[in-house]
């Protein structure tokens, strides 16, 4: 028996070719789904965050699964462990590489308020050295609270606005 | 075991005021000013080659302050004791055992971080733990316990 071709039907002109939008809708969608994180690892929380990053907790289906290992290709500064005070001012450089548009994860309840290291050491909590953007708790949160973390973020990425222009550009 | 070594070690230094044993580790007290010359002949004559620690402990309201604890370990004997010597707040000084023991040289840097305590001879007594431009010693028990030195201006 031969075999049939059957022709593609072409689809009407000017269907889908095109699509109205805001232009902070388009932009915070696409970054929404394009978070390069840089791990700033300190502390016992490392083992949570590789936990966060192996296989079954999948963060690729958020876009931000892929490490940047240097402050300047990446979007979102994951601080994840205790930060002592001898730290603060190479967290402070690594902020200020990244650029815009960038955001900061304090990864834990020691770099949310410095957790119970309240002493001569211990910085009580990143956002007295950079502004936060979302604060994930515990000691160390659970992979599920982390992926809450981004989506939460991913909400505030979608959510904001995107200056084409800003004051530095 | 424990007992025989201590025993020997009263009988032939002269310079221990005190001997204990504690949790089952021998005890010896000296005076800052014998203490290079007791750890030498620890070394040197009853074989304690192992330089395991340096620490301090405060004790406020006593004379002298502060308690310097060495802790050394034999390999040859498996033995381990514990050197204390007792130096005051004004003059918080006892010789370096860096000549004897290469691994004295960061322990005793910690030490000086944490206590404040001064041990001559250790060529390099800068900050280990702690940083340049920190005021005190926060181990004392004088230090306060929430008192912060920031090395970045906070943001508000």
């Amino acid at each position: 028996m031969a075999a049939r071709i059957i022709p593609i039907r072409p689809a009407p002109s000017a269907a889908f070719e095109y699509i109205t939008t805001k232009k902070d809708e388009l932009v915070g969608w696409a970054r929404k789904f394009s978070i390069f994180p840089y791990p700033f690892v300190t502390a016992c929380c490392a083992m949570e965050f590789m936990a966060v990053s192996s296989t079954p907790y999948d963060t690729d289906r958020f876009g931000a699964a892929l490490p940047r290992f240097s402050p300047r290709q990446a979007d979102l500064l994951m601080v994840v462990g205790t930060l002592t005070h001898k730290q603060a001012p190479i967290l402070r450089k690594v902020y200020e590489q990244m650029c815009e548009p960038k955001w900061v994860m304090a990864f834990g309840v020691c770099a949310t308020s410095g957790g119970f290291y309240q002493n001569y050491a211990a910085v009580a909590g990143i956002d007295k050295i950079i502004p936060v953007d979302i604060y994930v708790p515990g000691c160390p949160p659970r992979p599920e609270t982390v992926i809450d973390g981004i989506m939460r973020l991913q909400d505030q990425i979608a959510r904001a606005r995107h200056p084409i222009l800003t004051k530095d550009f | 075991m424990d007992t025989a070594v201590l025993d020997l070690l009263k009988e032939r230094l002269d310079t221990v005021h005190e001997t204990a044993i504690s949790h089952g580790t021998l005890v010896l007290v000296v005076a800052p000013a014998e203490l290079p010359g007791t750890v030498q002949r620890l070394k040197s004559e009853f074989e304690f080659d192992l330089f395991l620690d340096v620490t301090a402990v405060d004790w406020p309201g006593q004379k002298p302050r502060f308690e310097v604890v060495y802790h050394f370990y034999s390999t040859t004997h498996r033995v381990r004791f514990r050197l204390k010597t007792r130096v005051s707040e004004e003059d918080p000084t006892v010789g370096s055992l860096v000549s004897l023991y290469g691994s004295a040289r960061f322990m005793e840097r910690e030490c000086h971080d944490m206590y404040g305590i001064v041990f001559r001879g250790n060529p390099d007594l800068r900050p280990i733990l702690l940083y340049e431009g920190f005021v005190g010693h926060p181990l004392r028990k004088d230090y306060p316990k929430r008192a912060e030195q920031p090395l970045v201006p906070y943001r508000d």
